[in-house]
């Protein structure tokens, strides 16, 4: 039976760019950026990806949304599709996307081919979570979320591999976006959204000559399992969001909150999901520990997806109690780069400079930079 | 000279079945003298003489088979390996595949060694002693170190057997339970990880700096402590950038307490240029078979010299060959020894063939063989980074390399998505040997490390540089050709996923026939 | 150098001056110094290396190497008794005619296509291997039989989690030595053995083992020449403590000897130089381990595997697999580490096995069974020359002990090789409660008139 791919495009993604403006969410901005005589660019770049899959993979079913959303894009190429939706307005909004996003899950699809940006991967990501695989087609302005492939006929590529390979390795990976608002006045500020199961191209692995190399999840274990064994009494410890991290409480058998920090002291729970005045309530003069780990192609270990740790928190905690953890893999995607810190306090980013010994796995130390 | 024709090359392809697939019952490949009469007259029939309790019930499953089709079957699986002799093997670099000269071959095969026992009389041994003895000053003057060893049966045992030292040091001076920890550098040989693990360091890795490729002096100074056994490093590193901080580095380390341990495995472009004492190591290694010529075969035998300074001495395996202003002699006699890495003295066929290589070459020609490696390898690196689509070299791009490169094809991936292993494959049918691609961790995307060594001609390399243009291009005009290569291979392309479950292994013949359900 | 006096090298094409030039041209430098004189001065060589004036030439070359070689007296000139983990085999021709082949000879790590034929040969020697010694899990060989033992050993520790070895007090002192340094965080205690025959001493096996032993080791035949009987009870010795079994053997008796796996091994292990490989000082030693099939040990081997896989064709092809727990797949996170050892012997052991045949192995094992015993009952009929352990079967070993002579055993190793003979290795101050002892050796090497020759000269030495 032909495998199912959802494709998802949002028309309006990346319109605000060419104009300007930083990203395209919420409709006065769309207006502003329509009246700049933006035009569409996702449907564009998702030809680019249908157009490698029509001639690549012969037997696939593909089911999408009318006009603009996938169903032109198709009728262009020539591509066989199914329309499983409708939609009532001539302008998409972030509501049509979440309901293709539904509609897609229920049609039971393998896997979803999306183009737009982190907007466009958050609306899906709300909806489907880590439940169907995703790659995204990068069309947005902003592409902070490592849910995308690196250009669109990487896209198509990855997802031939998908139907193809049926051992396809698919790695959890960060839905992150900014606040515009903030981001327009020149503030970044990414906040980490969730996690979506992206189809992992091993691009940094041999195959059949090397035989298999120690896969992330190994090493995952490996590095919680270090730092469980690893922990002094007595000592708090603030466990920031991700899925490195996450892995610490499911070795400890303790609930996580993957998007917040969580409270750990003699292997047991404090608190789950602290905000960073439970933090400065509960660490006060005890001794306490961070454990953060990058976030995966950017290399941020604070200032993105982890605020609660604020520059106070980091202030208190000092860089000596600063416990970084990767997969080796995650530091490899960073190309040598140093791991970076955007605490919005210039004193604490200062203070968190310097070199790290980075855990990547059971009683494995990288030494890594960070400025 | 002239233009570079690339070949329409076609490996053997013989279809050759597995051995045990050619038997047939009653075979015979070769006979033995019958047992004398006389022998058998005295002590019955062996038959008898095997206790009962340990006899074997079952003889063994082997094949039978004639004399000849033996010959013939290994004679096409030697046809089907391509070997550095006959192709030009500049893609396996790390591994320095350099022309082994066949005299060499010719002293190892002589009786007067081949049918040495180890244990003879020394007075039986005096020449191979001799060799083993001058070969350990010879590669003292190469490297500034005080005393060579041979045992090691290659680079990682050496490294092992350095490690040991390491650890008797320490705890000789009472700081072995406190030393726990080396540090190494990413582009180290990963062995410079793994044997000191193995000795029971807890192992600390240094990752490369963004520009130099190397790392800084402050990662280096963000480590080193009381716990510090040592530093074990590769210089050049994997990448072919030399380390210009190394002696920096390894001065920290000896403020620390630590000692200094440099990987020379890939010595090609240091000899007369670079030597370990100058670069402040306290033990180093070298491997017989890269830059002395020994070759590899097919993985081994191989050896790796080890040379310490004179305070370590002591800490050898033994026994050391020593030199009485007389005779040569095994020197058992060393209470503060680490014991044995190897039983007897190691490779010696592979000092053999070393000190055949250093006595052919003197201080001149070993000074040309590491310019000529360095002038091979940034030729090769100016023709492919200037007329290669889709290649490039992360890190130090101001300078030249020493004998290696480490290349990435990412930007061929990315534009093509054709990656390092198609084109790994794709080279065989213009007659090369794959290339390596990289040691772990794969910092450099999509990697390849060719090492142009002294012993291929320009031709050679321009050869080489015009089949990877050549295959480029192809990724970008036909990517379907080259990801369904080899193409002229003696079998066909098997995509299939790499083994990491041992569910899967089929390592001898019997696990085969029981997952068929044959016999 | 003299610069009117440029050498052109033989084994470097590119030292001809004028191609050097094109090449420096290209590269738009003027000397070959430009290309590292980025490498800071303090760290460069002054001036240039002490040696000795080069052989350029292949003939001066040849005779100079060949002129000290010739100082040596080989085993092919005197008649050998030595033994004690590197023996004189016969080595059939198509053994050398295989491994001298350029193709082997200089290949090194390349893969499936590439190598292909290299990579079928390496499979069919741990097939080779796993028949003979009737195990699924073979490796490509290792360094040596040293390096077999003690990894196997390192092994045990990694499956069972503990750090208790019990060792023969008959094992070989080399190996022994290797297993101390290699597996230093173990402790290591041997077990007595029966003055009478050398096996190992169950009762004291018994009083030593315990529930934290990782592994119980015998070398079968033992290091001293006598064949273990009590295998299967040791065996079950270790199980019952939930230790684990490993046996070292000897593969030139596992044509007529049980193997290992079918008395209870877990691990066998040893060394391969008895199957093809010349002597070379020591340099033909190459090690294999072999275990059951079952996860825990398979992951728990540092060595390569060339696994088989098939495509729809019916074409075989071998691929290095479950790489991540070599240290060419990952780093510290090795079992061990793992480099270059000994492929072109694995190869060879491959040819020898093929040309042997199940019946070949046979008569191997008769042969030298036969003759160890000939040798035994001439050798001991001699006045004041003894045999230890004479209620055990040897194999090709055997210990003479001297003590009832006025003679060390080096004086009498020095009268023999007068006579040329080198007489058997001696044991005196590695087993002092054996006195004043050799260990000597034959092969189906040995004819039935070297060991009469040896019997009239031992006669001779002590009379």
């Amino acid at each position: 039976m032909a495998k199912k791919l959802g494709l998802i495009v949002n028309p309006i993604a990346g319109m605000g760019g060419r104009v300007g403006l930083k990203g395209t969410d919420g409709e006065e901005t769309l207006k502003k950026a329509l009246m700049l005589g933006a035009k569409k660019e996702a449907p564009d770049k998702a030809k680019k990806a249908l157009k490698y899959i029509r001639e690549n993979i012969d037997e696939i079913e593909i089911l999408t949304y009318p006009s603009d959303m996938g169903q032109n894009e198709c009728i262009e190429l020539g591509l066989n599709h199914k329309v499983i939706g409708e939609i009532h307005y001539e302008m998409t909004t972030y509501k049509d996307t979440e309901e293709a996003a539904k509609r897609m899950m229920e049609n039971d699809v393998d896997l979803i081919l999306f183009a737009g940006g982190d907007g466009t991967a958050r609306n899906i990501c709300s909806i489907i979570g880590d439940k169907i695989p995703v790659i995204g087609i990068p069309a947005g302005v902003k592409i902070h979320s490592a849910v995308f492939a690196t250009n669109p006929l990487n896209a198509g590529r990855i997802v031939e591999e998908f139907f193809k390979n049926p051992n396809m390795e698919l790695r959890e990976s960060e839905v992150m976006d900014i606040d515009e608002d903030e981001f327009r006045k020149g503030r970044v500020a990414a906040k980490l959204y969730g996690y979506m199961k992206v189809p992992y191209q091993r691009a940094y692995v041999q195959s059949l000559k090397s035989g298999g190399i120690y896969s992330d999840e190994i090493s995952l274990e490996g590095i919680a399992d270090y730092v469980i064994e690893n922990m002094e009494k007595d000592c708090f410890y603030l466990i920031g969001a991700g899925t490195t991290t996450r892995k610490i409480l499911e070795r400890l058998k303790l609930p996580y909150t993957l998007l917040g920090v969580d409270i750990v002291k003699d292997k047991k729970l404090v608190l789950n999901d602290a905000n960073e005045k439970d933090i400065l309530r509960i660490v006060d003069s005890n001794k306490f520990k961070i454990i953060v780990s990058p976030i995966g192609g950017q290399g941020y270990i604070f200032g993105r997806g982890n605020q609660q740790l604020s520059p106070a928190v980091i202030k208190a905690c000092g860089k000596d109690n600063v416990i970084v953890i990767s997969t080796p893999g995650k530091i490899a995607s960073l190309k040598s780069k140093p791991l970076l810190v955007d605490t919005g306090d210039d004193e604490a980013d200062e203070m968190l400079k310097g070199y790290y010994r980075v855990i990547v796995g059971y009683d494995e130390i990288y030494v890594y930079k960070c400025s | 000279m002239g233009k570079i024709k690339l070949r329409n090359f076609h490996q053997a392809r013989w279809d050759e079945p597995i051995i045990f697939e050619l038997s047939t019952p009653g075979q015979r490949g070769i006979l033995l003298p019958e047992i004398d009469d006389e022998i058998v007259d005295r002590v019955g029939d062996a038959e008898e003489i095997i206790p009962k309790k340990v006899k074997r019930n079952k003889k063994p499953q082997l094949p039978e088979l004639s004399q000849p089709q033996v010959l013939r079957h290994f004679l096409r699986l030697s046809q089907e390996t391509l070997g550095q002799d006959i192709n030009i093997d500049i893609g396996l670099g790390t591994c320095t595949m350099k022309y082994s000269p066949k005299i060499h071959e010719q002293f190892v095969r002589n009786p007067k060694f081949s049918e040495l026992h180890p244990l003879q009389d020394e007075e039986t041994t005096q020449g191979i002693l001799e060799i083993m003895y001058k070969t350990a000053e010879l590669l003292k003057e190469i490297s500034g170190m005080d005393a060579f060893v041979f045992q090691a049966g290659g680079g990682a045992q050496a490294v092992f057997s350095n490690a040991s030292i390491l650890k008797a040091y320490h705890t000789d001076r009472g700081e072995g339970d406190k030393r726990t920890e080396i540090i190494t550098t990413a582009f180290s040989h990963p062995v410079n990880a793994a044997a000191p693990h193995t000795k029971g360091f807890k192992v600390i890795t240094l990752m490369p700096d963004e520009e130099t490729g190397y790392p800084s002096i402050e990662a280096l100074k963000s480590v080193v402590s009381d716990r510090t056994a040592g530093l074990f490093i590769t210089n050049p590193e994997d990448t072919g950038i030399f380390n210009v901080h190394i002696k920096e580095m390894v001065d920290i380390v000896h403020e620390a307490g630590g000692l200094c341990i440099g990987d020379i495995a890939d010595a090609n472009g240091l000899f007369g240029i670079v030597r370990a004492k100058e670069m402040g190591y306290d033990m180093c290694h070298y491997n017989l078979h890269k830059a002395f010529s020994s070759p590899h075969g097919s993985m081994g035998p191989c050896c790796g010299a080890q040379g310490v300074k004179k305070f370590l001495e002591k800490y050898l395996p033994v026994p050391v060959v020593a030199f009485d202003g007389e005779k040569y002699y095994l020197d058992y006699d060393r209470p503060h020894s680490i014991g044995k890495v190897r039983m007897f003295y190691g490779v010696v066929a592979a000092v053999l063939r070393a000190y055949s290589w250093i006595v052919s070459l003197g201080a001149d020609g070993l000074k040309e063989v590491s310019e000529l490696s360095i002038l091979n390898n940034n030729y090769l690196m100016k023709r492919l980074l200037t007329e290669v689509r889709g290649i490039s070299a992360p890190y130090s791009k101001e300078r030249f390399r020493m004998e290696q490169v480490r290349y990435s094809w990412e930007k061929l991936k990315e534009e093509t998505g054709v990656g390092t292993e198609d084109v790994e494959r794709r080279c065989m049918d213009y007659g090369l040997q794959e290339f390596y691609q990289s040691h772990p961790p794969y910092l450099v995307p999509e990697p390849f490390t060719p090492e142009p060594n002294e012993t291929f001609s320009k031709d050679e390399i321009d050869e080489y540089a015009e089949i990877m243009k050549k295959v480029s291009q192809e990724a970008y005009e036909n990517p379907e050709l080259v990801k369904t290569a080899p193409h002229n291979g003696p079998i066909s392309l098997i995509p299939q996923p790499p083994i990491t479950d041992p569910e899967d292994l089929i390592v001898t013949w019997r696990v085969y026939k029981k997952k068929k359900g044959i016999d | 150098m003299d610069e009117n006096k440029k050498i052109v090298y033989p084994y470097m094409p590119n030292s001809v001056e004028s191609i050097k030039k094109e090449m420096m041209d290209a590269l738009g430098i003027k000397n070959m110094e430009e290309l590292y004189s980025y490498i800071p001065e303090e760290l460069r060589m002054k001036g240039k290396l002490n040696l000795p004036k080069p052989l350029l030439s292949e003939i001066e070359l040849k005779e100079h190497v060949e002129g000290i070689l010739s100082k040596n007296i080989s085993c092919n000139e005197y008649l050998s008794f030595l033994g004690a983990g590197c023996y004189r085999h016969y080595v059939p021709a198509v053994c050398d005619e295989i491994n001298s082949r350029s193709e082997f000879l200089t290949a090194y790590c390349g893969g499936t296509y590439t190598d292909h034929g290299k990579c079928q040969a390496i499979f069919e020697f741990t097939s080779l291997m796993g028949e003979l010694v009737d195990m699924d899990v073979v490796a490509l060989a290792t360094y040596d039989g040293s390096q077999a033992a003690s990894t196997s050993l390192r092994m045990t520790n990694r499956i069972t989690n503990r750090n208790k070895l019990l060792v023969p007090k008959t094992m070989n002192p080399e190996i022994l030595a290797h297993i101390r340094n290699y597996c230093d965080f173990m402790t290591i205690t041997q077990v007595d053995y029966d003055p009478k025959t050398g096996q190992m001493d169950l009762e004291d096996l018994r009083r030593k083992i315990s529930d934290d032993v990782a592994a119980v080791f015998i070398e079968n035949p033992s290091y001293l020449g006598f064949i273990e009987e009590n295998g299967r009870e040791i065996g079950e010795i270790a199980h019952e403590h939930g230790a684990l079994f490993v046996v070292y053997a000897d593969p030139s008796s596992l044509g007529i000897l049980e193997a290992p796996a079918n008395y209870g091994a877990d691990i066998t292990c040893g060394d391969i130089q008895c199957l093809g490989m010349h002597m070379g000082y020591g340099s033909g030693l190459s090690g294999y381990i072999a275990s059951k099939n079952e996860p825990q040990f398979i992951m728990n081997f540092p060595n390569h595997f060339y696994s088989l896989y098939e495509n729809e064709k019916g074409e075989f092809g071998f691929s290095r697999s479950l790489n991540q727990r070599t240290s060419y797949g990952s780093r510290e996170k090795a079992v061990e580490y793992l480099g270059t050892n000994t492929g072109l012997w694995a190869i060879t052991a491959a040819v020898y096995l093929s040309l042997m045949g199940p019946q070949g192995m046979y008569d191997l094992g008769k042969n030298i069974i036969s003759k160890a015993k000939y040798a035994v009952e001439v050798l001991s009929s001699i006045k004041g020359v003894k045999v230890l352990f004479e209620d055990s079967t040897n194999f090709k070993e055997f210990i003479l002990n001297f003590d009832e002579t006025n003679k060390s055993v080096e004086e009498i190793n020095k009268e023999l090789l007068r006579k040329g003979i080198f007489g058997g290795k001696d044991l005196s101050r590695e087993f002092k409660e054996l006195g004043n002892s050799a260990l000597y050796c034959v092969t189906e090497l040995t004819k039935k008139e070297d060991i009469d020759r040896l019997a009239k000269e031992l006669s001779d030495i002590l009379s």
